[in-house]
């Protein structure tokens, strides 16, 4: 039988990004004894990764802005499928979550008297985004880093959780996983697990996202009963590197476009003047001119195009790349070498310009970068409950990219940064209270068998198929037939392939022995991608429209009737399943929001 | 040789073990794996040490020809400088006139700037890497790591004495800024000649060396601490922080260049002292 | 098993200017062992241009050896996860090209020989989080009346050089104090943290001062300023000259210098709030009861 070591906590916390280190603050301080699990060294979460900045309408630099104008920006960019309490709740605790950061030590670029600076960003209507840089992720998992380390919160590093651990009445009671290191077999009880798992970009080919991002947190979820909400509702970031092929996918910021970067194609056009679509042409020029007095003046001049919300940008990207103008490698030019001094694109971009140097051999002040979509975040995820960041399961919250509904169907840049601070604390604090609540949790040993057992299956098979491979045809299935445009038969296809690739994936084998043995970590992250690949392409099949970060070219228009609902999918019996449920409606006084005129 | 760590502090037990010893990964550290030419930097800067040390020493025994006033040039060799014996009387300055004093006045005198740059960080550097081999390059081991029986050596860096005299830094700094001034002032007579101010290579060389020493006098990381690195708020020292930003911060970030260039001005302002003097060679006179 | 196929790249790779014909193979000499010991192992795969180590050691897990164990997450050189020695020099191998190496010969990667061995490219760090937890962290002082904490950007600047830092810990690993002086580790912070040390000494908002638990705990005068550090740092942070020194010359102020001291006694300035000195390190963690599934568990409380 199974031999695990156990430990007995409050609260579990999965994941050490900027939600998870977040929430186990909160816990803490809630009086919970807290334990952070996560599956790399503490620190080298996915957060590091996010550049722009933290968006917060602190007003410092547009004394106009505040929480009511980041809540429209936020709900018009989610194409108003956002759950409207998260995005509420969001736009008004961000200041505070920030200035927070601050108090702990976090050091954001200043303004003149001394507060913190706010950039630009696509979407948001004024200079909204704390930041430092474009290393503002790293500032933000450091600052919490270094609080967390500094309350003393115990982190299980390198450790991988496969199954969360529930009581008879379904409700969660601990997680089970192994070290990395060792292959062994750990067993947390735990009052209260918080899932903050991060993203799901490993399913794809082409992603800015890091190897961690296997949807571990949906697909624990999705096991253990929960719903997920709206998971055809991928982001693709216009920008991502597209040259050389290493390092295709890899994040340019959005910051380039903010500090004045354009998008150019093969012909030199700047094309993003053609895109401009309806919903955003009030707000935004119509002629270059405008547009670049708009760097200088914001207040009397629409922005560029170019700073459209990321799926407008995307689109716009894929049509020129199809229409055969794009770049040599296939994507576009994205140029700010010609149109900003040397010093001033070093100082503002100092790890674009390094990344591009280091990995391209291109120096950004001199030429173009060539850029084009990558997959860059999950808007979908688990289903919460706005204010306490609960699932429907009893005993389990979930904070970050792995929840969803705050972002809606497209995410603005900046506020997944907030999202995590506002939602991790939320999700800490409630699994905290929830925790103390409840007495003792009993490790169930029959179930923690039969997982080990499980998870150890592919050691027996040493004649199984790589796991490598079925990984390498996963992303292919999901890049070419769940990509940026999709369309109901190839959706079918992907579907069935899936089954396909479920098929294989229970088959595999991997070499030598439990320590440190990438082969099977692979194994076991396999089966949390295929839970993710699933649900997003059963939400995709059952969403017949366009909408944000889903596009349909068989459905080219958004559907006012499918706004109203998010694509529910959870397991029943072994399979996953999709049904349509109503958004929660928003107050009538929110709503008047969208009315006046802008 | 794993370190065990004693549980003094009966903290409760850690999830993540803390190991800080044991068995390393690749092979043993005395094998170097490094495939660029590591030993050229530290045998260069030895080299460059060394000679400078000898030619020095040689400078400071020849104890003679160190002034050229005896063909109308107001030259003092920057070793023997400031002139504390009768031989360079004619100079516009004396600030000894001994003639108790049996050795060469400038062993006298190189203790100041000697003990300068011994505790410089640049130099300990240098020296650490080329002559302690401690360790002679990166990723290379050090020499006192493994010696020959296998034994590893106690390091103790400067915590112990005489290495934590090298924190008297900032003290040799005060004396460097004297130094500096009367190599100035050496720059200054340089242009003065019999029959009043004028320009020959000399003089040239003399400005060079005290822009080089200022150069690296004031890049010192001490003189950028004193003068504004030790500020917790430089925005509000704005003294200070001008000086730091715009004086010893981009001048220390050159602190090697401008430790070599003085160095090698200094060698070439007391050779050329010597070779005038000694009327081996003559000076051109500009103006 | 069969070679998964690629998208072939070869042919739209940008010809490097330097190599007219890049070999069609290229051979990592790879570390393979544990605690128990271990060897070299060649590995060659073809050539596929515009790669850096890391695609290459991905290449080779991938078709030769599933079991090579390695870190990495970002591939971006922001993480700082795949800290190796390439040719004996540490780098991050997500940031080193190979069209910087010289692939006629093998490329040797071992692990971070400053650590104790896990498994092949993997190395135990857990030292440095250990040091990390002995830092007294950041302790802002009072808020301006109008309850904001304000910062000039010229303050803030010396600080966001120090927070750069990825934690890749190849300065950690490259630092001969430690990599060739194990005893030492137990009282010496090393690079990485005095680095970190540096950010909190001149954070304009921070008032605890650390300078006595600098010397003494954590060690800055074994420190002999060799700059391996500095040589090594991914991020091009100025550790030796920007964190140490200036720490060293902290020291010298606290403890060295009697006219520092006298002045500071003249102008009564208060000294800052001394930090209190951290506990020594946690000991070697029992990591939780180990149980069998045989007999019944509880874990409660």
């Amino acid at each position: 039988m199974a031999e695990y070591e156990s430990h007995d906590f409050d609260v579990v916390i999965i994941g050490a990004g900027g939600a998870g280190l977040r929430a186990a603050i909160e816990a803490s301080a809630t009086g919970a004894r807290t334990a952070l699990v996560c599956k790399s060294l503490l620190g080298k979460a996915h957060t590091v990764m996010a550049e722009g900045g933290v968006a917060a309408a602190l007003g410092n630099v547009w004394p106009e802005d505040n929480w009511k104008v980041h809540f429209r920006d936020t709900m018009r960019g989610g194409k108003m499928l956002n759950n409207w309490r998260m995005a509420q709740l969001h736009a008004l605790e961000s200041p505070e979550r920030v200035l927070e950061l601050e108090e702990w030590g976090a050091v954001f670029d200043r303004t003149p008297d001394g507060r913190i600076l706010q950039r630009d960003f696509g979407g948001h209507r004024y200079a909204r985004l704390a930041h430092v840089g474009d290393r503002t992720g790293l500032e933000l998992l450091r600052t919490c880093q270094q609080r967390a380390v500094g309350l003393g919160i115990e982190v299980f590093m390198e450790c991988k959780i496969v199954r969360l651990l529930q009581d008879d009445s379904g409700a969660v009671n601990g997680a089970l996983g192994f070290w990395r290191e060792s292959g062994k077999l750990v067993a947390f009880g735990a009052k209260a697990v918080v899932l903050a798992s991060g993203g799901v970009g490993k399913t794809w080919k082409f992603t800015s996202n890091s190897w961690e991002s296997t949807g571990d947190g949906h697909a624990l979820a999705l096991w253990a009963g929960a719903d997920m909400i709206d998971m055809e509702c991928v982001q693709f970031h216009p920008t991502g590197m597209v040259w050389p092929p290493s390092a295709r996918g890899l994040l340019v910021t959005e910051g380039v476009r903010g500090d004045g970067g354009v998008l150019r194609n093969s012909e030199g056009r700047r094309f993003m003047f053609d895109y401009i679509s309806d919903f955003f042409a009030k707000e935004t020029a119509d002629t270059i001119e405008e547009g670049d007095q708009w760097y200088e003046n914001k207040k009397d001049f629409r922005r560029p195009p170019e700073l459209l919300p990321r799926d407008e940008v995307a689109r716009s990207i894929n049509s020129e790349i199809k229409a055969g103008r794009g770049s040599p490698h296939g994507g576009v030019f994205l140029d700010i070498a010609s149109r900003r001094s040397p010093e001033y694109i070093r100082r503002r971009l100092p790890s674009m310009y390094h990344q591009f140097k280091e990995l391209a051999d291109v120096d950004i002040t001199k030429e173009p970068m060539e850029i084009g979509p990558t997959l860059h975040y999950i808007m979908g995820g688990v289903r919460v409950e706005a204010d306490t960041a609960a699932t429907t399961v009893p005993g389990l919250y979930a904070a970050g990219e792995v929840a969803g509904g705050m972002h809606g169907a497209n995410r603005l840049g900046g506020n997944s940064l907030s999202d995590l601070l506002v939602f991790g604390r939320r999700a800490g604090q409630s699994a905290a209270e929830h925790a103390l609540g409840r007495s003792g949790t009993v490790i169930d040993n029959a179930q923690v068998d039969a997982v080990s057992a499980q998870s150890l299956a592919p050691f027996e098979r040493d004649s199984g198929e790589n796991p490598y491979t079925v990984h390498q045809d996963l992303q292919d299935t999901m890049q070419s037939l769940v990509g940026i445009i999709r369309n109901e038969s190839e959706l079918l296809e992907a579907k069935e392939k899936l089954g396909e690739l479920d098929e294989r994936a229970s088959k595999v084998g991997v070499e030598g022995h439990r320590q440190f043995n990438p082969g099977w970590h692979l194994a076991l992250d396999l089966e949390s991608m295929l839970a993710v690949a699933h649900c997003t392409t059963l939400g995709a099949i059952e969403r017949r429209e366009s909408r944000g970060g889903h596009t349909r070219e068989d459905y080219p228009e958004p559907d006012p009737e499918l706004g109203k609902v998010n694509m529910v999918t959870r397991m029943r019996d072994g399979a996953v399943v999709v049904v349509r449920e109503p958004l929660p409606e928003m107050p009538d006084e929110l709503k008047t929001l969208f009315e006046e005129a802008h | 040789m794993p370190v065990t760590v004693v549980d003094q502090t009966q903290e409760a037990p850690r999830p993540t073990p803390v190991r800080i010893g044991g068995p390393r990964g690749g092979p043993p550290l005395s094998t170097v794996l490094r495939k660029d030419r590591w030993q050229v930097q530290p045998a260069l800067t030895a080299l460059g040490l060394l000679g400078f040390i000898g030619y020095s020493i040689w400078a400071a025994l020849r104890n003679g020809d160190f002034y050229a006033g005896n063909v109308g040039r107001d030259y003092l060799s920057p070793l023997y400088s400031p002139c504390l014996t009768h031989s360079c009387t004619t100079a516009g300055y004396v600030w000894g006139g001994w003639n108790w004093w049996r050795v060469s006045p400038a062993f006298l005198i190189l203790i100041f700037p000697g003990a300068f740059r011994t505790t410089c960080y640049y130099y300990r550097k240098a020296y650490y890497r080329s002559f302690w081999l401690s360790p002679p390059g990166c990723a290379v081991p050090d020499a006192g790591s493994t010696s020959p029986s296998g034994v590893r050596k106690r390091y103790t860096g400067e915590t112990r004495f005489p290495l934590i005299l090298q924190n008297v830094h900032r003290y040799t700094w005060y004396f460097a800024v004297v130094f500096a001034g009367i190599l100035t002032w050496d720059a200054i007579t340089a242009f003065r000649f019999p029959n009043g101010v004028g320009v020959a290579l000399g003089s040239l060389l003399f400005v060079a060396n005290a822009v080089f020493i200022w150069a690296y006098t004031l890049g010192c990381h001490a003189c950028r601490h004193l003068c504004g690195g030790s500020a917790k708020k430089l925005s509000e020292a704005p003294v200070r922080q001008w000086f730091w930003k715009n004086i010893s911060s981009p001048l220390n970030e050159h602190h090697q260049l401008f430790a070599w260039c003085s160095l090698f001005s200094i060698i070439v302002t007391d050779l050329y002292t010597y070779l005038v003097a000694s009327g081996a060679i003559h000076d051109p006179r500009i103006i | 098993m069969a070679t998964p196929t690629r998208e072939s790249t070869a042919s739209t790779a940008r010809p490097e200017a330097t190599a007219p014909t890049p070999p069609a193979t290229v051979t990592l000499r790879l570390w393979r062992g544990d605690e128990a010991g271990g060897e070299f192992r060649d590995y060659t795969v073809e050539n596929l241009g515009g790669e850096v180590v890391l695609d290459v050691v991905h290449r080779i897990q991938a078709e030769q050896a599933p079991d090579l164990a390695v870190r990495w997450n970002c591939k971006a050189g922001k993480c700082g996860s795949c800290s190796a020695e390439v040719n004996g020099r540490p780098r991050l191998m997500c940031m080193t090209r190979m069209s910087t190496l010289d692939v006629s010969e093998p490329v040797t990667v071992s692990p971070l020989r400053g650590n104790p061995i896990v498994r092949d490219l993997v190395t135990d760090v857990s030292y440095n989080y250990a040091v990390a937890r002995r830092i007294p962290p950041f302790q802002p002082g009072p808020r301006e009346p109008d309850g904001t904490y304000r910062m000039k950007q010229v303050d803030a600047d010396r600080v966001q050089e120090f927070r750069k830092c990825i934690e890749c810990f190849l300065c950690q690993n490259v630092c001969h104090v430690i990599r060739d002086h194990e005893d030492n580790k137990p009282n010496f912070a090393g690079p990485r943290y005095f680095a970190r040390l540096a950010e909190l000494e001149m954070h304009p908002l921070d008032v605890l001062d650390r300078r006595e638990l600098i010397s003494s705990d954590l060690g800055i005068g074994l420190c002999n300023i060799t700059k391996c550090c500095t040589e090594v740092c991914p991020e091009g942070i100025h550790i030796t000259d920007n964190a140490i020194i200036p720490l060293k010359e902290r020291v010298v102020d606290a403890r060295y210098d009697p006219i520092a001291w006298l002045g500071r006694k003249i102008r009564r300035r208060p000294d800052p709030t001394p930090a209190k000195v951290a506990a020594s390190f946690a000991p070697a963690a029992k990591t939780g009861e180990v149980i069998s599934t045989d007999a019944p568990t509880r874990a409660e409380d």
